[in-house]
């Protein structure tokens, strides 16, 4: 018998590993969804599927009776919107301001001191002060993800270009390369996948952030819908849109994941070199 | 005119002495070589070619002129590893070198000069051999190939001085070899002059008109960092010739590294003639 760290499963057998959490947690909730509503046909903490299926319907296909929206869209649109947004303004503002700490030696003495106590702000203990400055629109939204996630980024990035080989740099240099043309040509450019990377990370505390500011004041947006559904306890409602934040969230996650791949084939994370 | 003059140069870290006393004078076209155990200060010196380091006493002087105070196009540079960009194909590694003097604001070259300087780029690919690897990324290349590239590199817009730091000390010694023939073809056919750094010291003799030792000519040892190293051995060296293994091997019977590596030198030469 071979150790148990040398034996692998084959591309089936990892399949059928991996698909088996799932199924068992599937499998727990049928029965003791089916036990409760057989003690309690009214029960609404455990829904069987068919309820959760016509909820489902409900609140993707049929117009709201008084909005006359379709619910899950508009709720999807919102919520994207906001995220993509306050991602993108962060993605820029960290992968500017990372590069320019990691290099210029003058700019990280006066900027990286005050990143590191900025960073250390718990974003949501801001978002009154958010609310107060920018309103209970949209922009506070945005503004506490941008809030939230930058710090990180940039700190990421300027690591990052900390990282790259002192040979690298002045060999820009021997070949004539301004400050400038290095931040353009040589750093820039190998912090965009490690830009991708960061972003990755920062998902998940991204949709934290949204989903919180849209609890506290919105009137659309998936995290409003589950704290206003909360107040029903329509858990045939809330746990599918548990279900789409989720799966929305992974789907962000991959969608970056082949980016990285496809647009820098010359990057090779540790771990895959060759 | 003298490409590199060193008079009376120091370099000290707070109490510790790393060169002293350094004079030296390499003309136009010279291939130096510098060796060394390691330690001796032969990286440090390189630093001060780069302009990474300034000296703490003495003077420098590049084509006559006060040596720049950071690195510059004017002198090419090839290390161990880590030389070329790894999110460049070959011929953009070579080309970026054109695209950054030529395009300063862009870094980046458009239409008709940017044909024009490909072509630059595509003829240093095929003269070190890589013409046929030109879309590749470098961590596709082998080591040896990569030290091409980065030859390749910095030879392409024909710097003053080329500064190789240990450049093939990675390399199987079949591959070297083919290094070896072609830096010396490539220095024959250019007016850069070179300024090697190795520790091997057949490397040393076999390239080359110049072989530079740097050593320590005092030691404490007590303080074994009072005194620097400075270079006590100043070789010329016959193009082709046999290197005058002797005369070397006599004068420096005081350093005991390198009586070591003398002795490899001479038995490893021996069944070769």
């Amino acid at each position: 018998m071979r150790r148990l760290v040398n034996l692998r499963p084959g591309r089936m057998g990892a399949f059928y590993l991996g698909a088996l959490p799932f199924l068992l947690v599937l499998l727990i909730y049928l029965v003791a969804s089916d036990l409760r509503l057989a003690a309690n046909p009214d029960d609404k903490l455990l829904p069987s599927f068919a309820r959760i299926g016509a909820a489902i319907a409900d609140l993707a296909l049929e117009p709201n009776v008084r909005s006359g929206e379709l619910t899950l869209w508009v709720d999807t649109a919102a919520s994207l919107r906001r995220l993509l947004l306050g991602l993108a303004i962060a993605a820029v503002a960290g992968f500017g301001f990372g590069v320019l700490t990691g290099l210029v030696p003058y700019a990280r003495a006066a900027l990286a001191p005050f990143i590191a106590v900025l960073s250390m702000v718990p974003p949501l203990a801001i978002l009154p002060v958010l609310f107060i400055v920018f309103g209970l629109d949209e922009v506070s939204k945005i503004v506490l993800i941008v809030i939230g996630v930058t710090p990180f980024i940039m700190r990421d990035l300027a690591m990052r270009v900390a990282e790259l080989p002192d040979e690298q740099l002045v060999k820009a240099q021997t070949l004539g390369a301004s400050t400038w043309q290095m931040a353009l040509r040589v750093v820039g450019p190998q912090m965009l996948p490690r830009l991708i990377d960061a972003l990755r990370l920062s998902l998940g505390p991204a949709w934290l952030f949204l989903i919180a500011a849209e609890a506290i004041a919105a009137t659309e947006g998936l995290g409003y819908r589950i704290f206003l559904l909360r107040r029903y306890l329509a858990m045939d409602s809330i746990l599918p849109y548990v279900a789409w934040i989720t799966l929305l969230a992974f789907g962000l996650d991959l969608l970056l994941r082949q980016l990285s791949r496809r647009a820098f084939p010359w990057f090779q994370p540790a771990g895959q070199r060759a | 005119m003298s490409r590199i003059v060193a008079r009376n140069v120091w370099k000290e870290y707070g109490d510790q002495v790393v060169l002293e006393r350094v004079n030296l004078d390499i003309g136009e076209r010279e291939f130096c070589t510098l060796v060394g155990a390691s330690g001796c200060g032969k990286t440090t010196f390189l630093r001060l070619l780069l302009g990474q380091e300034r000296p703490s006493r003495g003077e420098l002087l590049l084509d006559g002129r006060p040596w720049p105070a950071e690195p510059g196009p004017d002198r090419g540079v090839v290390f161990q590893r880590y030389s070329v960009f790894p999110h460049l194909s070959v011929l953009d590694n070579v080309l970026l070198g054109l695209e950054l003097r030529r395009a300063r604001l862009a870094g980046r070259l458009f239409g008709a000069a940017r044909r024009r300087a490909r072509d630059e780029a595509g003829k240093m690919l095929d003269a070190v051999g890589l013409g046929a690897a030109r879309d590749k990324y470098p961590h596709m290349l082998s080591g040896g190939m990569q030290q091409r590239l980065a030859i390749a590199q910095s030879l392409v817009h024909r710097p003053r001085l080329l500064l190789l730091d240990e450049p093939f000390g990675a390399l199987d010694p079949g591959i070297r070899a083919d290094m070896h023939r072609l830096i010396v073809g490539l220095w024959e056919r250019s007016d850069t002059t070179v300024v090697m750094i190795t520790h091997d010291l057949k490397e040393g003799f076999a390239l080359g008109t110049r072989l530079l030792v740097f050593d320590k000519p005092r030691l404490d040892a007590q303080a074994p960092e009072a005194y620097g190293a400075t270079i006590t051995y100043d070789l010329p060296l016959g193009k082709r010739g046999a290197p005058p293994l002797e005369t070397l091997s006599a004068a420096t019977a005081r350093t005991a590294w390198f009586q070591h590596d003398m002795a490899a030198v001479r038995s490893s030469a021996a069944p070769t003639k």
